[in-house]
């Protein structure tokens, strides 16, 4: 009666263990999908510009959507969005390494790690968010001084164009969203997988003890 | 005597039009009144039309691409006529398209819009229309609406019975209206009678991409082909020409041509035809046209030169071509969406002869003549002849179909639409148009599937039917709706230039395929650039090629130095837009040429030969961008023995 108890109780950490496994595994998926979404409305484009942001790319929603971002940006003087950035080549080996170690102490580290990796996680995925805030801040901010159109706010002061980091927002005559894409979802899914499996586990123990 | 008589009936007849005109005026205040006809073909902003109407420019040389049922003209598509709204003809790129043995020739006459078809229903890939004057037949690519191939039809005069396809778009004909010396030689126009020739083109269409080729002529007697139609289902692999002036006058046709009781529809057996040429029985005969092809990808019209063609006779080719008697000068020539019924319109009777695929075959087969012109037989006139509607109205020319089994005639002199059923020839409705119908035309109207929806009425006069401007005065179209018993006037509204045939589609079967922009990485024009570090002015002797950019909202090189009076400077510009709906033009100051109108992804060239010293400027034409007045450049022009090294701005610098 006592050894099946624990027998089931020994397949529950089992359980747990998947489910680390599982969580780390997921954050793979910003390979295959986009992590964030920007898009550009106006009456005049009834199909709406968008740029899709992945791990190690921007892409267009339609075809020749980034060009044609850029050349109505040129006029209020916002810099091109590059064809790549620095963080597209240690971004995508952060997922892989974290991916890798995630699993690794899912099958072999006991439930601390799974927390430590919870953290590991966030830490990082809140870097992200800052670091894309950062870039949104100067892309909206830092204008050419040789802008040809120059606008300025009610108070005086030069207007900015940074989009929203999250949400919608007016811009001029466009109406600016910006929305996580199944990519984040999925990064955020697998980490909070960790933190599950860490109170499962936790738990568990708790009882065979 | 006879002569007396005829022009007694000839008055008669313009009295009696007259008193129908009267009459339809006044019917026509109550009509649309009472039928709510503003709900029926209003569009609201934004919203779209059901169909495209392709309607024939008639002397502007062009077509008019209309939506129905509201008749708002969307875009007039440059053929035979030079546009210089669209640099058509001006710029380097089209001007071959006008290419003909004849020179280039900046004007045509466009008469029969026909669309392509799979399995005798319409497929919406292109748009083939004939031109009269200069024969001719073009091909207008339904996924960017362009004029994209004109080929020349040696031995013909008066291009007029064409340019219908078959229900699978293996061929595309046409169709001499006059008849000529073939080959051409100086002769007394009296020995016309037995010596002029008609001649029948068969163009084979290449499948995939709709390219034309004449295939073969076939050598018919002197009269005048007027109007034709292909047969379908089981009359599929014939094709059927109303003549006139089998009597082969020469002078004064309104009469000398009136004088036989019958003229003929011409019954050819093109598949016959297709074994007679595979057996060899053609001659190759030395000729010289001109075939004009647009290529979409160098964004360039190139014309070959063809030098022979081969002919048929049907002398030579027994079972080739009948005639089948049809009463007085018959104009049109349909065939109903089964393909059992040939309709011949007698342009000079009150009634409408139709002819039987059926009976027709019988009697050949039986041998069931009446006599035989030139050696071709003729059928006899009851063996073949289904009914008539009698007394239907007065002038007879062109005959539609719905898909419930009737017949919509349009008739010239007693100015109406009239609905027939098919197979008892009782009329059921008539119609007042205003004025003078000559085409009508029902979307789907000459296939196996019409689209019995609405039928559209093409008027050769509207008198005081609009605002007056003038002498000159607008040609129109009308809409009736057809989907009731009664037919109901529903809009009218001006056309461009004189319409004859129109051809209309579902929307929904070409929107989705019309193209946004031409792709950048897929431009191979000879002198494209592809990106603003590319561009340069290069200099052979006189020439000065300029390989130049537009884009939001500037040209590359906007600064050019090192140009000479005398030389012979071309502007190639490419559009590197790649967004819809933002084309870039381009004017220079005294150039004696049109301007570019250079769509996203496209390069277009024009030539300028400054004859003046100075700083001359150069800008765009079309409204690009909130910046686009900004859009200019200048160049520099110095005399023929100066020594300035061409130089040019790129961008900022």
């Amino acid at each position: 009666m006592v050894n099946k108890y624990i027998v089931k109780k020994i397949d529950d950490i089992t359980v747990s263990r998947r489910i680390m496994i599982l969580g780390a595994i997921l954050p793979l998926a910003v390979f295959f999908f986009p992590l964030w979404n920007v898009t550009l409305e106006a009456p005049q484009y009834p199909i709406p510009l968008g740029i899709n942001i992945h791990i190690n790319d921007f892409s267009d929603m339609n075809p020749h959507d980034i060009k044609n971002i850029n050349l109505l940006n040129h006029y209020i003087g916002m810099k091109y969005i590059p064809d790549a950035i620095p963080e597209f080549k240690i971004f995508p080996y952060g997922i892989i390494l974290t991916s890798i170690l995630g699993v690794f102490i899912g099958l072999k580290m006991n439930h601390n790690w799974f927390l430590k990796w919870f953290f590991l996680m966030t830490i990082l995925s809140l870097a992200g968010i800052i670091d894309f805030y950062l870039w949104e801040h100067d892309y909206g901010h830092n204008l050419d001084s040789k802008a040809i159109l120059r606008f300025t706010d009610t108070d005086g002061k030069p207007m900015v164009f940074q989009p929203p980091l999250i949400g919608s927002k007016e811009i001029l005559n466009f109406k600016a969203h910006s929305y996580p894409r199944l990519g984040t979802f999925f990064l955020g899914l697998g980490t909070i997988l960790s933190l599950l499996s860490f109170f499962i586990s936790k738990k568990n123990l708790k009882t065979i003890n | 005597m006879k002569n007396l008589k005829f022009i007694s009936t000839i008055i008669l007849l313009g009295f009696l039009a007259l008193n129908c005109e009267l009459k339809n005026s006044k019917e026509s205040n109550s009509g649309a009144l009472s039928s709510n006809a503003a709900d029926k073909v209003y569009i609201p902003p934004g919203k779209y039309d059901s169909f495209y109407a392709f309607i024939s420019g008639g002397f502007s040389g062009q077509l008019s691409v209309y939506g129905l049922p509201s008749g708002r003209l969307f875009k007039i598509i440059p053929v035979f006529s030079v546009d210089a709204e669209k640099g058509y003809g001006f710029n380097e790129e089209t001007k071959p398209l006008l290419n003909t043995s004849f020179g280039q020739i900046p004007w045509g006459d466009s008469h029969h819009p026909d669309i392509s078809q799979t399995n005798g229903e319409l497929d919406g890939r292109w748009v083939y229309i004939n031109e009269n004057n200069t024969p001719r037949i073009a091909k207008v690519d339904l996924s960017l609406f362009e004029t994209t191939e004109i080929i020349e039809i040696p031995n013909t005069a008066g291009n007029h019975s064409s340019s219908y396809v078959t229900e699978n778009t293996e061929y595309v004909i046409a169709g001499t209206r006059f008849s000529i010396p073939v080959p051409q030689k100086d002769m007394p126009i009296e020995d016309y009678k037995g010596n002029f020739k008609g001649v029948l083109s068969f163009l084979k269409i290449n499948p995939e991409d709709g390219q034309m080729n004449l295939s073969f002529q076939i050598m018919m007697p002197g009269f005048n082909y007027d109007k034709a139609h292909p047969g379908r289902g089981a009359s599929h692999g014939w094709f059927f020409y109303t003549t006139y002036n089998t009597e082969e006058a020469n002078s004064l046709l309104e009469v000398n041509a009136s004088q036989n009781d019958k003229d003929f529809i011409a019954a050819v057996n093109w598949k016959k035809a297709e074994e007679y040429i595979k057996k060899g029985k053609f001659k190759t005969v030395a000729t010289n046209y001109a075939h004009n092809i647009y290529n979409e990808s160098e964004h360039t019209a190139k014309t070959n030169w063809v030098k022979e063609v081969r002919i048929l006779d049907p002398l030579e080719c027994p079972g080739l071509v009948y005639f089948l008697p049809t009463p007085k000068s018959p104009h049109g020539c349909d065939v109903d969406p089964s393909g059992e019924y040939i309709v011949g319109s007698g342009k000079l009777s009150a009634d409408v002869t139709v002819h039987s695929f059926s009976k027709m075959i019988k009697a050949i087969e039986e041998k069931n003549f009446s006599g035989e012109a030139y050696g071709i037989p003729i059928l006899n006139f009851d063996a073949v002849h289904a009914g008539s509607v009698k007394q239907a109205g007065l002038g007879p020319l062109h005959t539609e179909f719905d898909d419930n089994g009737n017949a919509y005639t349009s008739f010239f002199i007693s100015s109406e639409l009239v609905k027939w059923k098919l197979g008892t020839w009782e009329v059921i409705d008539r119609k007042p148009t205003f004025y003078s119908v000559g085409h009508l035309m029902i979307p789907g109207g000459n296939s196996r599937k019409p689209f019995g929806k609405y039928a559209l009425a093409m008027n050769k006069i509207t008198k005081d039917r609009y605002l007056p401007t003038g002498p000159e005065v607008t040609q129109s179209a009308q809409l009736y709706d057809i989907t009731g018993e009664k037919m109901d006037l529903l809009l009218d509204f001006p056309t461009v230039g004189e319409p004859h045939y129109a051809a209309g589609i579902p929307a929904d079967l070409i929107k989705s395929k019309s193209k946004k922009l031409f792709k950048l990485e897929e431009n191979n024009h000879k002198y494209a650039v592809h990106s603003n570090e590319d561009v340069k002015v290069t200099r052979e002797g006189n020439s000065v090629h300029i390989y130049m950019t537009t884009i939001r909202s500037h040209f590359s090189p906007d600064n050019i130095e090192g140009i000479k009076v005398g030389d012979k400077v071309y502007f190639h510009i490419t559009n590197l837009e790649q967004d819809y709906d933002v084309p870039h033009g381009v004017a220079m100051i005294g150039a004696n040429t049109s301007e570019l109108l250079i769509m996203p992804g496209q390069t277009e060239t024009f030539i300028w030969e400054p004859k003046q010293v100075g700083v001359w400027p150069f800008y765009c034409t079309d409204f690009c961008s909130a910046l686009h007045q900004e859009m200019q450049g200048y160049i520099r022009v110095s005399p023929k023995n100066s020594d300035i090294k061409l130089s040019w701005s790129l961008d900022g610098e």
